[in-house]
């Protein structure tokens, strides 16, 4: 028995009835679609209803699952026997094995399956594939969507589209859920589709205005030219995995688990693991607006502020860090990020941080202003991503949410009751504080967890980034995420200014600039050049302002709506800025809230001594949860208990050289370092994490200090005491011109896919290939033809004319005679042509029982 | 015996069907008389599928009532329609097909 244990420790794993059933998160919501488009416009509240009752329903099973996912990863820490209690203690007894305490087991994910479709023995399944990442993604997304669509109520209320819109935001919140479920690649290319086609829906929303679908199609192109590399890779993936996917996991190459077993085997070529990570980042590129494909991203405003609030936090732009987390051996061995190579994931990143931080500065629309931020922190991701630091970057993505979504959920509320419908910061806010204080705090508070300051969410994810960017050898990108976060503080702070401080401006001070601009949609295509001689003009008021002026007048007939009820009469009179009503606060600041205190699940410099509060490694849930444990496990343990309540699971003992006594050794070996032992597969490779310092944290948060004491000064000089030295600057300076004009026309990025792409490629291509075609091919083809014709002429002269004729005009001849002595029979009259129907089924009859009965 | 029954009646009805085909002018009387030709070739499946003891002349039987409803929808549209234009629905007057 002794024996046994020292070689296998058997280990039981709760599983529960929400981990099997989480595949009705995501079909709660497409259900609810499917309704919504059905009955939706017959429902009193127009089929919100069902939008948010599935919504809730989806939370409610995300909740369940995240809980017993706890519990079941408990189990495995504590043998089994006390599962249920230690799930939100967040203080464990057991060491981990870094701290010289026992192994931590591999946590088998809950895969439910069935079969799809087949195609000559391969299965295509469909299911869910349970564990820490997909837990922890699915109840974001199902809460954030919640969240916005109960912000959606008052927002898009009387929209001539509303039904429509909350159906496609339905479906779109259930594509990214089956994305983050998906057991296999087949799956996620659903998935990934299914938000694909709804973010066209949904940024076409108000597509009357030429610039609204202008804007929808390009996001819809733009992440096709990614979804080629989705593609590519998944069948790349799928001829590398396969066989060793049939021949050790009882699987295919589509089973998420087996390309991650397959990756971290060894069994694959390098060369294959750089193609496949190359298609499949590219892919990421184009979904999560990464440089060179971010131009979507912004242009993806011009739909309603809910759903950019939802693309832009919690589903679509996270679907491609989702995938790169998702199948992270595949990149972590393609881009040898184990030896600290310089991956093409880390330099799209830090590239994007700094590239859309630049453009965040020269934004006047907010939304705008958000959207390159958000682009910036997508390159956060991915910079973590890419350098091994896997855990963080999945935290800033939870972070992020929260606080990204408030940030544009209180940008909506500005344009709903501050602003009159504009999203403009220079023409038509200023001084909102005083008449938005709630959405003004909540504003400062996402912008302070954005901007990465103690102890807002924000600082714990991206600190971490950064500091395990400079941990693991990356110091030049590290220094690059430092610079990233100053230029955050700045260009917040400069949205912030605009926004809320200052002397109100345009419709913030009850102008009202733009009435009677109900009908009065912006079509203009803004994809021109803004040249320097527009400079000044061109300010045009927002083009996302005039779209989100919807046809009609939305927010007066607030009917049963307290907030507006008190004050409604004068408010639809002066339109001056107002609070807004209590459906758009509530998500609000429950976001806020979640701004504020979301990063204390994962809290990593309290759990050693950097902040002089070692509070153990309890605190970090999310290392705890949803980091899979990079144990090797046994091949054939693994394999075909899904769906079984209580699983066996037998754990390899721990290899000898791993638990040294200093921690940098420990990650030499393991997996992703090393291949796994016979008879074993890993299923994610061993990262390393930093351990925090003072220092560090110190030098992080001086530098946003910095980055918000330039910004104030700068803001503070230009905008309230307009010193002459800066006012202008960009019509005195070439430098300062220069740049702002680069930065205004955004890199010419859209130039140069409009004009370089599509002109000077696509059309000396066609150009050659119609030389081509008109000379080589032409040349050919009338040589052929040359000797064709004689041939024909000589054929024609003798076997056509005489013989071939001499039949068919006798032929004619017959059939024109018979066809003119039958002509009396098409008398055109339908009774006659039914009597010679029914005399000929008689006359057919006849002779029918005359051979029969002779 | 009673199956010879059945067979009479059907056709019968089936004369008188083709009768009405071929006599009469109005479209929709047209209509109904290949409704009575449809019903008596229901009702010689059904009785040879009593005397076959099979029951595949009853599920054909089905099926020729649905396709006969569908062929009934489309012929009444394209007498509406005939109407609409010509402000009658005699038959003789339609001989644009004449050849």
């Amino acid at each position: 028995m002794l024996a046994v244990e020292d070689t296998h420790a058997a280990l039981e794993l709760s599983s529960g009835w929400f981990l099997e059933n989480a595949w009705l998160i995501a079909l709660i919501p497409a259900i609810g679609f499917a309704l919504i488009i059905g009955f939706g416009k017959k429902m009193p509240m127009k089929g919100s209803e069902i939008g948010l009752a599935s919504m809730a329903a989806s939370l409610v099973i995300a909740t369940g699952a995240g809980i017993q996912w706890m519990q079941r990863t408990d189990s495995a820490s504590h043998g089994g026997d006390e599962a249920i209690g230690g799930a939100f203690s967040g203080v464990r007894g057991v060491l981990r094995a870094s701290e010289g305490g026992e192994v931590e087991p591999y946590i088998e994910p809950v895969v439910t399956q069935w079969v799809w479709w087949q195609n000559s023995g391969l299965e295509f399944g469909l299911g869910s594939h349970i564990d820490g990442l997909s837990v922890l993604l699915l109840w974001l997304v199902a809460f954030i969507s919640l969240l916005v669509q109960v912000f959606s109520l008052d927002y898009v209320r009387g929209d001539r589209r509303y039904t429509h819109f909350f159906a496609a935001l339905t479906l779109f919140s259930s594509g990214m859920l089956v994305m983050v479920m998906s057991s296999n690649m087949v799956q996620i290319i659903l998935g990934w589709e299914i938000m694909g086609l709804c973010s066209f829906m949904l940024i076409g929303h108000w597509w009357e205005d030429a610039y609204n679908s202008h804007s929808a199609l390009k996001a819809f192109f733009t992440v096709r030219v990614g979804d080629v590399g989705l593609l590519v890779g998944t069948a790349i993936l799928f001829f590398g995995a396969n066989d060793f996917a049939v021949a050790n996991l009882d699987s295919n190459g589509f089973d998420i688990r087996a390309i991650q077993a397959w990756a971290l085997s060894g069994d694959g070529s390098s060369w294959t693991l750089i193609m496949a990570s190359s298609a499949l980042f590219i892919a990421a590129i184009g979904k999560s607006g990464q440089f060179p494909l971010h131009t979507w991203l912004p242009d993806a405003m011009a739909g309603p502020t809910p759903v950019s609030s939802l693309l832009h936090s919690s589903t679509m732009v996270v679907a491609g860090v989702f995938l790169v987390a998702r199948i992270y051996p595949v990149f972590w061995e393609g881009f040898n990020i184990a030896n600290g190579g310089l991956s093409f994931i880390a330099i799209i990143g830090g590239i994007t941080i700094v590239v859309a931080a630049l453009l965040a500065f020269v934004q006047d629309d907010i939304k705008k202003v958000l959207a390159y931020s958000t682009v910036s922190q997508l390159g956060y991701m991915m910079l973590g991503l890419g350098t091994g630091a896997w855990l963080p970057a999945v935290f800033h993505v939870f972070t992020h949410a929260f606080f990204k979504c408030c940030l544009f959920l209180a940008a909506g509320s500005i344009s709903h009751s501050g602003s009159h419908h504009s999203f403009d910061m220079k023409k038509d806010m200023g001084g909102l504080r005083k008449f938005m204080p709630i959405t003004f705090g909540a504003w400062c508070v996402s912008t302070l967890a954005l901007t990465g300051v103690i102890p807002f969410a924000g600082f714990w994810s991206k600190d971490e980034i950064i500091d395990n960017v400079g941990a693991n050898g990356y110091t030049f990108l590290f220094w690059v995420g430092l610079g990233g976060a100053a230029l955050t503080a700045m260009y917040m702070t400069r949205a912030t200014y605009l926004t809320f401080f200052g002397e109100p401006r345009g419709a913030a001070a009850g102008i009202h600039h733009d009435d009677g601009g109900h009908d009065e949609y912006a079509t203009e295509f803004r994809e021109t050049a803004i040249r320097s001689a527009d400079l000044v003009a061109a300010l045009p008021r927002s083009l996302s302002a005039a779209a989100n002026v919807p046809g009609d007048d939305i927010e007066h007939d607030a009917e049963g709506d307290p907030a507006h009820g008190g004050h409604h009469a004068d408010e639809h009179d002066d339109h001056g800025p107002h609070e807004s009503g209590k459906l758009i606060l509530v998500p609000i600041v429950i976001l806020a809230f979640l701004a504020l205190t979301s990063g204390f699940v994962n809290p990593t410099p309290l759990a050693g001594d950097a902040l002089g509060a070692n509070l153990g490694e309890g605190v970090e849930l999310l290392k705890k949860y949803v980091e899979p444990r990079y144990e090797p496990v046994a091949i054939g343990e693994t394999a075909g208990h899904a769906g079984e309540s209580v699983q066996l699971l037998e754990v390899t003992p721990l290899p000898a050289a791993e638990a040294g006594a200093d921690g940098k050794d420990a990650y030499a070996t393991g997996c992703g370092r090393t291949d796994p032992e016979p008879g074993t597969v890993c299923y994610f490779p061993k990262v390393k994490h930093a351990v925090p310092e003072l220092s560090k944290i110190l030098l992080s948060l001086g530098v946003v200090a910095l980055g918000y004491a330039a910004a104030i000064g700068f803001c503070i000089a230009f905008y309230k005491n307009k010193n002459p030295r800066l006012v202008g600057l960009t019509e005195r300076s070439r430098i300062a011109r220069g740049g702002y004009l680069f930065l205004k026309n955004k890199y010419y990025l859209d130039l140069l896919y409009q004009n370089v792409f599509v002109y000077f490629v696509s059309r000396p291509l066609a150009k050659a290939t119609y030389w081509f075609n008109q000379n080589v091919i032409d040349g050919a083809v009338n040589g052929v033809g040359t000797s064709g014709k004689k041939a024909g002429d000589w054929v024609y002269n003798n076997i056509d004319q005489k013989i071939v004729d001499g039949a068919v005009n006798a032929s004619g001849t017959v059939a024109s005679e018979t066809g003119h002595g039958l002509q009396p029979v098409q008398s055109g009259k339908v009774n006659q042509y039914g009597a010679l129907l029914f005399g000929a089924a008689t006359v057919g009859a006849i002779v029918l029982v005359i051979l029969n009965v002779s | 015996m009673l199956a010879v029954n059945f067979l009479l009646l059907a056709a019968v009805l089936f004369c008188i069907g083709v009768f009405g085909v071929i006599a009469r002018r109005n479209a929709v009387l047209v209509l109904m008389s290949i409704e009575l030709i449809l019903a008596a070739v229901n009702l010689n499946f059904v009785a040879f599928a009593m005397m076959n003891d099979n029951i595949d002349g009853q599920v054909f039987a089905l099926f020729v009532i649905a396709i006969a409803a569908a062929e009934v929808g489309v012929g009444l549209a394209m007498v509406l329609m005939i109407y609409r234009n010509r402000k009658s629905i005699a038959l003789d007057g339609l001989s644009e097909m004449k050849g």
